[in-house]
């Protein structure tokens, strides 16, 4: 392949919501209550919708016959490059609230920045993809606070799924060697200056939602290299499970 | 739904185009009113169905009672006069 780095880098951003929008989708039919079920599942038809724009232009980018099916569907589990965060399963909706917001404001700074690349293609997708973007970190962090200045169960859940999810969070400002030559590029973002302003603005919604800040340095990594949590291997059988029983199924 | 367990009901009005007016849409629980306002995006204007949406908790809709249907709405129904049918309307005009 003649532009490896940027498949990779492509592949880098499409499968955090790949993996995120199968996990909100879990929710279809499932969600504490109609609305919110609603509300997740349209979270996870966004992602699926910027999933395609991203393999799209990786299918192209490898100029052999794979599509983006093959791209999305057909790869084994050391090959998906998504960070551990988005992975977590829905333990209950504290953890499904907290896995949005943490991913969220990430993804909304990440989003702003690759509207700058110089590689068109990935731009013009950022720029698409910023508004549902932004929906989903107001939807998110509308929860958090409500579930945080709820009731005391409400707040020792938040927390307990806050305090969980924290050792993901470092992660997302991890540099691959893809990262590393797209940012030399002006391609790629560099994810290394926005862990200040994650952070601030985590810490600042998570006072305000009267949750504490977890104090531990200690954080898990590994998902962008391909070394996931046991979570994902079910998560893709479910995932995976047409294409593989019916290979080249159509919808 | 009297129980303190359920969120309270929301009645939700959507303006699906600019220059058309907010027409009730249906109805749904939330805990307080932004939260009505964003569900109400999600349930009822994922499919691109609005522009501007109103919500008012139901309980604040004062209806007319069915018993009085008699009284309130029958001396209408013999009084043809009273609509505008007699007048050729420009096609130009819309939405009347």
């Amino acid at each position: 392949m003649k532009n490896e780095n940027l498949y990779n880098y492509i592949l880098g951003i499409a499968d955090n919501s790949l993996i995120l929008g199968q996990r909100m989708g879990e929710l279809c039919g499932h969600g504490p209550t109609l609305e919110t079920d609603i509300a997740c599942t349209n979270i996870s038809l966004d992602l699926f919708g910027q999933v395609r724009s991203y393999y799209q232009y990786a299918a192209k980018i490898a100029g052999d016959d794979r599509t983006e099916d093959d791209i999305a569907m057909l790869r084994k589990e050391r090959e998906y490059k998504n960070v551990l965060l988005v992975e977590q399963p829905n333990t209950d909706f504290a953890y499904t609230i907290g896995r949005q917001f943490l991913f969220d404001v990430y993804h909304l700074a990440f989003l702003a920045e690759l509207q700058k690349s110089n590689d068109l293609t990935l731009s013009a997708i950022a720029n698409k993809c910023i508004k549902e973007v932004s929906y989903h970190e107001r939807f998110s962090s509308d929860w958090v606070k409500r579930l945080g200045d709820g009731t005391e169960e409400s707040n020792q859940k938040m927390q307990a799924a806050i305090n969980d999810l924290w050792t993901y969070t470092d992660e997302l400002f991890h540099q691959t060697e893809a990262d590393k030559a797209m940012v030399a590029e002006g391609v790629g973002v560099d994810v290394t200056q926005l862990k200040e302003k994650y952070y601030k603005q985590v810490n600042e919604l998570l006072k305000e939602a009267n949750l504490e800040i977890p104090e531990s340095k200690w954080f898990q990594k590994g998902g962008k290299e391909g070394i996931h949590t046991e979570h994902l291997g079910y998560l893709l059988s479910d995932l995976q499970y047409m294409q593989r029983t019916y290979p080249n199924m159509e919808w | 739904m009297s129980n303190k367990k359920n969120w309270p009901l929301w009645e939700i009005f959507v303006r699906s185009k600019n220059g058309l007016e907010h027409r009730h849409f249906g109805s749904l629980h939330a805990a307080d009113a932004d939260m009505a306002l964003e569900n109400a995006r999600d349930v009822y204007t994922r499919r691109n169905e609005g522009v501007s949406i109103w919500v008012v908790e139901s309980k604040h809709i004062t209806a007319s009672n069915p018993e009085n249907n008699g009284e309130l709405f029958e001396p209408a129904q013999d009084k043809v006069y009273r609509h505008p049918t007699f007048y050729d309307l420009p096609d130009e005009v819309k939405h009347m």
